[in-house]
C-alpha cells in the first residue's frame, strides 16, 4: 500500500507545483499546443494566430505561482481571456420596449434557422409574449409547411402567404401581427449561401422592409474555416446584431464561434443542443471557451491551485523545510491539500503533458491516502511532531487506532524518514528555494 | 485551367456527365480557385529561395481548406521531401508536388469512376443515404432519383424520416419533381417498418433502384446510430445481397468533426459511400482528404446547389486542381 509513496507524492507534489520536468517547457511550447487545440477546434487560422499572439503579449512578464508551471499558467489565461472575448456584449435578446419585437433569422442553408424559429418562439410564449412565426422561406421543399408543423406543436401562429414573395410576406406579417395583437415577430428565412447574387440581397431588402429589434445569424457548431467568410458576408448585408450556435449537442468544438466573435464582434445570443423545440439555451461563455480549449482539466486544476495554496501555509512549511523539520503534521496537510484539489490520481491526470505510461508507472491508490490520514490521525501531538519517539508499543497502538496494520505502519514511517532524507537533498539543490518562491497570481 | 477545360470537354464528349450540370462545376468551383490561386501566388512568387515563410503560407492554405493541422503539416513535410529531387525549386515545381501529394491522399480511397448502381447483378439496387442534421440528405435523394430516372431507371424513394417536421412532405416534392414513387408513413412511425415496406414494394414490382432517405442524427447519439444499424438489418433479412450502397452525406462547409462523423457512421452501418454537399459555397472540402485517410469510401457524387441538377461526379485531380488552383 505505501509502497514507494513517497517517492509518487514527490512525483504528484512536484508536478503540482509546477517543479517536474514537463514544467520546464516554455511557454512558447505550450502556445504551439494551444494553437493546435484552437485550429482542432476548427477556430479559423487567421483567428487563431491573431489571438494567440494578443493574449501571449497581454501576458508576457506575469509571475507564475508557485504550484504551477508558466504552460498551465498561460492556458489559464487564455482561457480566461476566450471566455471574455466570447461572453463580450450583451448576450440578451433585445426586446423592443414601444412596439412589436421583431427577429429576422437568417443563414446559411440547413444551419437550424427553421428549428430555432420555434424554439424561440416556444421560449417568447413561455415568457407570456404573443408570438408569431412568418415563414419566409418560399425556396425550399416544405419549409413553409415545416414551420407550420412546428408552430401547431406550441401553439403558435403561423403567418405565411400564397405567394412567392419573401419580401411581401415579411411585409404583411408585420401588418398581421398588429391586426392580432402578437408583440413578437419571428421571421424564419430561407438558407442561403453568402455568395448568391440574388438571394443575399432578398435578405438584405427584407432587412430594410422589416427594420428587425434583433438579426440571428444562425450557425452551425460543425462548421469549419470558412465560417469567417459566411459570417462577414452577412454580417456585411444584414448586419446581423447577433450569433445562434446550434447542434451542440454533439461532439463538435465550436471553435468557429470563435472565428464568427472574433471577425463580426456580435454577441452569441443562444445555443441549440437539440432537435426538440425545448433544447434552447442561453450561451455561457466559459463553458464554450472549456469546450473550445478542452483544456478544462488545465483551467480548473489551476482554479484549484489558486484555492488552495494558502500563501501563509506555505511560508510555513517553507520555514519547516529550511530547517529540515518537516514532521507528520505537514506531512498530513500536505495531504489534506491534495485532498481537496481532488483526488492525487486526479490531479495527475489533470497534469498535461504526464503520459500516460508514467501514469501508470505511479499508479496512485487514492485509498492509500485516507489510510495514511488515519495513521497519522492515531498519533499523537508529541508523535507526530517528534517521528523519532515512535517505537514498537507506540506503532502497535497507532496500527490499532487507525484500524490499520503494523506493517503498514512500520512503512509509513519508513516512507516517512525517506521524504525527509529527499528534502534534505533538495534543500541542497536549491529545490527549495523554487517550490516556495512566493510568488503573486495576477492575471490583469 | 486550360487541361481543366480540356478534361472537362473530353467528359462532355464522352457523355461520362449524363444528366449532370456541367456549367455548376464549372462556375462553382472557379470561384475557390481563383481565391486559392491568388493567394498561393502570393506565396511563392518573387522568392527564388523556398524559405519558412513560403512553407508556412502553404499551411495556411491547407489548414483553411479544412484540412487539420496534422494533415497539414504531413503534408508540407512531403513537399519538403519532394523538393529535394526537384532541380527547379519555383512556383510551378510546388505546385506539382503539392498537387500529386494531395492526389495521392485521395486515390488511398477514391477511385476515380464515375458512379452507376450495379444494375445487372442486383435488382433491386439499394441504396441508403445517412448523416448528420441538415446535410443535404433529403435534397440528394432527390437528385440522385431524377439521375437514375433520366438514366431510365424504375426508382423508390423510402421516406425514413419520421422524425423531423415535414420530411415526408420535403421528401414528397422531390420524388415529384424526379417523377419517381416514394413510401412514406405517418409522421412517428417506425422507420424501419418504412424501409421494409418500400424495399418489398421494390422487390414485387421489379423496381431498379431504391433509395432510403433518413433522418439526419448526430453521430455521437447512441439510440440513433443503432436505429440505422436496425435499418440496415432489416434491409438484409429481405435481401441478403443488400444494402449494396450506404453513402454518408457531409455538409462541405464542416469542419474537423466530419472526421468524427465519418468515423462513427462507418461503425454503425457499413458505409460504402460518401457525398459532400454545398460545394457551391466558398469551402473547400479539405475534410475529404482527412477521411480519404480513415476510411476506403467512393465519391459518387458531390452536391453543387439546391437544384435538381446540382449533382457532379467527383474528380480528384479536378478536385486537387481547384482547391489548391493551379494550373
Ligand atoms: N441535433 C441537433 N439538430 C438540430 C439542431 N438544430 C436543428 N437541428 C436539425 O438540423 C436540421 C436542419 O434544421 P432546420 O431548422 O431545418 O435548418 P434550416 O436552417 O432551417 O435549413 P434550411 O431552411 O434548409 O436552410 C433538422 O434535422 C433539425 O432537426 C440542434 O441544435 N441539434
Ligand atoms: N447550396 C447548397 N445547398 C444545399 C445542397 N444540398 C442541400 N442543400 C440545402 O441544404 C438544406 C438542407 O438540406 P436537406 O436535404 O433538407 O438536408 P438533410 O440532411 O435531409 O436534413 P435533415 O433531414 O433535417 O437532417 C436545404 O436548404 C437544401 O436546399 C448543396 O449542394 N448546395
Ligand atoms: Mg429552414
Ligand atoms: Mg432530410
Amino acid at each position: 500500500m505505501l509502497e514507494d509513496l513517497s517517492a509518487k507524492l514527490e512525483l504528484a507534489l512536484k508536478k503540482v507545483r509546477g517543479q517536474g520536468k514537463i514544467t520546464e517547457k516554455n511557454i512558447s511550447e505550450t502556445l504551439r499546443e494551444i494553437r493546435r487545440v484552437l485550429l482542432d477546434a476548427d477556430v479559423n487560422f487567421k483567428v487563431a494566430k491573431e489571438f494567440i499572439e494578443k493574449v501571449s503579449v497581454k501576458a508576457l512578464g506575469q509571475e507564475v505561482l508557485v504550484s504551477i508551471t508558466p504552460g498551465q499558467l498561460i492556458t489559464k489565461i487564455i482561457y480566461d481571456e476566450l471566455t471574455l472575448l466570447l461572453g463580450a456584449k450583451n448576450s440578451e435578446l433585445e426586446i423592443n420596449p414601444t412596439g412589436p419585437t421583431i427577429i429576422l433569422i437568417v443563414g446559411l442553408q440547413g444551419s437550424g434557422k427553421t428549428t430555432f424559429s420555434g424554439k424561440l418562439a416556444g421560449k417568447m410564449k413561455q415568457l407570456n409574449r404573443k408570438p408569431l412565426l412568418v415563414a419566409a422561406d418560399i425556396y425550399r421543399p416544405a419549409a413553409i409547411e415545416q414551420l407550420k408543423q412546428l408552430g401547431k406543436s406550441i401553439s403558435v401562429p403561423v403567418f405565411s402567404l400564397e405567394e412567392k414573395d419573401a419580401r411581401k410576406i415579411s411585409k404583411e406579417a408585420l401588418l398581421f401581427a398588429r391586426q392580432n395583437g402578437n408583440d413578437t415577430v419571428i421571421i424564419d428565412t430561407a438558407g442561403r449561401l453568402h455568395v448568391d447574387e440574388v438571394l443575399m440581397p432578398e435578405i438584405s431588402d427584407i432587412k430594410e422592409l422589416v427594420n428587425p429589434t434583433e438579426t440571428l445569424f444562425v450557425v452551425d457548431s460543425m462548421t469549419g474555416q470558412d465560417a469567417v467568410n459566411s459570417a462577414k458576408a452577412f454580417h456585411e448585408k444584414v448586419n446581423f446584431t447577433g450569433i445562434v450556435l446550434t447542434k451542440l449537442d454533439g461532439d463538435s468544438r465550436g471553435g468557429c464561434a470563435l472565428s464568427i466573435r472574433a471577425v463580426v464582434g456580435e454577441p452569441i445570443k443562444f445555443i441549440s443542443n437539440g432537435e426538440k423545440l425545448n433544447a434552447i439555451e442561453n450561451f455561457y461563455p466559459d463553458r464554450l471557451a472549456s469546450r473550445i480549449l478542452g483544456k478544462g482539466d488545465v483551467v480548473s486544476l489551476v482554479e484549484k491551485a489558486q484555492e488552495v495554496f494558502d500563501e501563509k501555509d506555505s511560508a510555513r512549511l517553507e520555514e519547516k523545510l529550511q530547517k529540515n523539520k518537516f514532521d507528520f503534521e505537514d506531512f498530513r496537510d500536505q495531504i489534506k491539500m491534495i485532498k481537496k484539489m481532488g483526488s492525487l490520481s486526479s490531479i495527475m491526470a489533470m497534469v498535461p503533458g504526464l503520459n500516460p505510461a508514467m501514469m501508470k508507472d505511479a499508479k496512485i491508490d487514492d485509498k492509500a491516502l485516507v489510510r495514511i490520514e488515519a495513521i497519522i490521525g492515531s498519533m499523537t501531538k508529541e508523535e507526530r511532531k517528534t517521528p523519532k519517539v515512535l517505537n514498537g508499543s507506540r506503532r502497535k497502538r497507532i496500527a490499532i487506532g487507525s484500524g490499520t496494520s503494523i506493517q503498514e505502519v512500520n512503512r509509513l514511517i519508513k516512507q516517512f524518514q525517506e521524504m525527509q532524507t529527499m528534502i534534505g537533498r533538495m534543500k541542497q539543490k536549491g529545490f527549495l528555494n523554487s517550490v516556495f518562491n512566493k510568488k503573486s497570481f495576477n492575471f490583469n | 485551367m486550360q487541361l481543366e477545360q480540356q478534361n472537362l470537354l473530353k467528359r462532355e464528349k464522352m457523355g461520362l456527365f449524363k444528366n449532370i450540370n456541367i456549367d455548376k462545376l464549372k462556375s462553382g468551383l472557379a470561384k475557390t480557385r481563383s481565391a486559392i490561386f491568388n493567394r498561393i501566388s502570393e506565396a511563392v512568387t518573387g522568392k527564388v529561395k523556398l524559405d519558412e515563410d513560403v512553407f508556412h503560407e502553404l499551411e495556411e492554405i491547407l489548414i483553411t481548406s479544412d484540412m487539420g493541422v496534422e494533415l497539414s503539416s504531413e503534408i508540407i513535410e512531403d513537399v519538403k521531401r519532394k523538393l529535394v529531387y526537384e532541380s527547379v525549386r519555383n512556383e510551378e515545381t510546388i505546385y506539382k508536388v503539392m498537387e500529386n501529394s494531395l492526389t495521392s491522399i485521395l486515390e488511398n480511397s477514391f477511385t476515380n469512376v464515375e458512379y452507376e448502381p450495379d444494375y445487372t447483378n442486383f435488382k433491386p439496387y439499394i441504396i441508403v443515404v445517412v448523416g448528420v442534421n441538415g446535410a443535404g440528405k433529403t435534397t440528394t435523394v432527390g437528385k440522385m432519383a431524377h439521375n437514375f430516372y433520366q438514366a431510365g431507371r424504375t426508382v423508390i424513394i423510402g421516406a425514413a424520416d419520421t422524425f423531423r417536421a415535414a420530411a415526408n412532405e420535403q421528401l414528397e416534392i422531390w420524388a415529384q419533381r424526379a417523377k419517381v414513387s416514394i413510401v412514406q408513413k405517418g409522421s412517428g412511425a417506425d422507420p424501419s417498418s418504412v424501409v421494409y415496406e418500400t424495399v418489398k414494394k421494390a422487390i414485387d414490382e421489379k423496381v431498379d433502384v431504391v433509395i432510403i432517405d433518413t433522418a439526419g442524427r448526430l453521430h455521437t447519439k447512441n439510440n440513433l446510430m443503432d436505429e440505422l444499424s436496425k435499418i440496415q438489418r432489416v434491409i438484409k433479412k429481405l435481401l441478403d445481397y443488400a444494402p449494396n450502397d450506404i453513402f454518408l452525406v457531409v455538409d462541405g462547409s464542416t469542419g474537423q468533426n466530419a472526421i468524427q462523423q465519418a468515423k462513427a457512421f462507418s461503425k454503425s452501418v457499413n458505409l460504402t459511400g460518401l457525398i459532400i454537399t454545398k460545394l457551391d459555397g466558398t469551402a473547400k472540402g479539405g475534410i475529404v482528404f482527412q477521411i480519404a485517410r480513415e476510411l476506403k469510401l467512393k465519391i459518387p457524387y458531390i452536391g453543387v446547389g439546391e437544384g435538381i441538377d446540382d449533382l457532379q461526379n467527383f474528380d480528384n485531380s479536378l478536385f486537387v486542381k481547384t482547391l489548391i488552383g493551379s494550373n
